[in-house]
């Protein structure tokens, strides 16, 4: 190692091994390199910069949105997720949250409302009682995670579509935009056409029960079509907008399209 | 000026003759080989999220830090592995590579070959032409890198492609066959690498052609 002080004639090695640590991420950030430092400091040593990870993040930042536009491409509108006999249900369903269930929110149905904002004709607010007096349907899909584990439920509930026809929302729009109750506030956008698929569906039931609050009391939207993390509980406000709002996740690095 | 010019030409005749890995399979190969090392190091990260098994690969030897970064990493290098491998298929298809280095192969031709490598009697002297049980290794891994890319594509796109998925059965045991031909690469490339490092004039062959 002691060799490695000549190697690179003229430079200093104690202020080459400052500038190297200063080019290790931010540990408060993600990191998208395993061990991103370490090679960070050996590209710095061997006087070449190549790959940082910075660099490296920022390219994988671009496929990923590249692989938005090939995903929303390949996504069939008409396509509809399979469906499953009763008996394939996952029992039990998991709790699945980036919080511990004693975490999750608990919501009094008398306080919450349903927030409705954007590019609407409608934006009155809704009550639970006023969203249960909606046609209702029971759909039995399974839920896959990003994580990759997948599990059977039975939800119930409002297509989206109907709900944003009835309150006279741009279906023009680029997004839906949903805020929830969790903590750190998780949000996620909705492509439109998605927001549109007939399965993606306001849902307040649970296997022909009132939506617990581990599967997101008082409403989840159920998106078949999504990865799980694009299935937001305790749903507090939606917005219809053209703007790109990141979301909880997208944020961190997740892909944002991640239709299935 | 004239004798050297026919001296050139006289070396240049059996140099020709002795490329036995053609620019096409070199330049595929090695892009393969970084391809299926991103892929298979951040495979493991995202593994670790939701292992199927009863254990977890060790940090060290993954990649993505997390699986929000293995998955970036994952859906960006199979772009590579499978535009390369699209190809490099093709490639082999059209010039009849593949008919010439891997046919015909019989189990009898198998069982011969495996018995003289177990015998230490199978001569690996002439790199251009493959013995039995490298034929049946070489178009093994052709087959398993198919099957990895279409399970990985039904567990991408599960609703999409949902008639890729009834293929392999349904979501989860499209995930366990994709689980089972990385193994299968893995088991390859141990296997690879160890016959290359004992022949060097082969990993030569495969850097410089001949």
């Amino acid at each position: 190692m002691a060799k490695r002080s000549f190697l690179i004639p003229g430079v200093d090695k104690r202020l080459l091994i400052k500038d190297s640590i200063k080019a290790m991420p931010d540990l408060t950030r993600r990191r998208f390199i395993s061990g991103g430092a370490s090679l960070g400091a050996l590209t710095l040593l061997a006087g070449c910069d190549v790959i940082d990870s910075d660099s490296a993040e920022g390219l994988l930042k671009k496929v990923s949105k590249f692989n938005d536009a090939v995903q929303s491409w390949m996504f069939n509108p008409d396509a509809l997720a399979p469906t499953f006999p009763d008996s394939a249900i996952t029992k039990p369903f998991p709790f699945n949250a980036y919080y511990t269930l004693d975490e999750a929110p608990e919501i009094d149905a008398a306080d919450w409302k349903l927030e409705v904002r954007g590019l609407v004709d409608n934006k009155k607010s809704w009550t639970l009682d006023e969203l249960h007096a909606l046609p209702q349907v029971t759909q039995v899909t399974r839920h896959i995670c990003v994580e990759g584990w997948s599990a059977i439920g039975s939800w119930t509930g409002t297509p989206l579509r109907d709900f944003l026809k009835l309150i006279g929302a741009d279906t023009r729009a680029k997004y839906v935009w949903f805020n929830c109750a969790d903590k750190d506030g998780y949000n996620s956008p909705l492509d439109m056409r998605t927001a549109l698929h007939p399965q993606t569906q306001m849902t307040f039931k649970f296997a022909d029960q009132i939506l617990p609050r581990a599967y997101g009391y008082p409403m989840k939207i159920r998106v078949p079509t999504k990865l799980g993390f694009k299935n937001p509980k305790y749903v507090v406000a939606m917005e219809v907008t053209n703007d790109y709002k990141g979301g909880y996740w997208e944020d961190q690095g997740y892909n944002s399209f991640s239709g299935s | 000026m004239s004798s050297l010019a026919a001296t050139e030409s006289q070396i240049s005749v059996p140099t020709r003759a002795t490329v036995i890995q053609p620019a096409w399979v070199r330049v595929m190969h090695w892009i393969n080989a970084a391809a299926m090392i991103l892929m298979i190091m951040s495979g493991w990260q995202i593994y670790n999220a939701s292992p199927l098994f009863d254990f977890r690969f060790d940090h060290s030897i993954t990649l993505g830090g997390w699986l929000g970064g293995a998955l970036l990493w994952h859906f960006a290098a199979m772009w590579l592995l499978m535009l390369n491998g699209l190809a490099y298929l093709v490639t082999g298809l059209v010039t009849g590579r593949f008919r010439r280095k891997l046919l015909p192969i019989s189990p009898a031709s198998v069982v011969a070959d495996i018995r003289a490598a177990l015998t230490f009697k199978l001569s690996h002297g002439d790199l251009t032409v493959y013995n039995a049980v490298q034929k049946l290794l070489y178009l093994g891994i052709i087959a398993v890198g198919i099957v990895i890319v279409l399970t990985g594509l039904s567990m991408w796109k599960p609703v999409q492609l949902h008639w890729l998925v009834s293929l392999f059965g349904d979501y989860p045991a499209a995930r366990y066959v994709h689980f089972v031909c990385m193994a299968l690469i893995c088991a390859f490339l141990v296997i690879h690498v160890a016959l290359a490092l004992l022949v060097p004039k082969s990993l030569r062959a495969m850097v410089i052609g001949r």
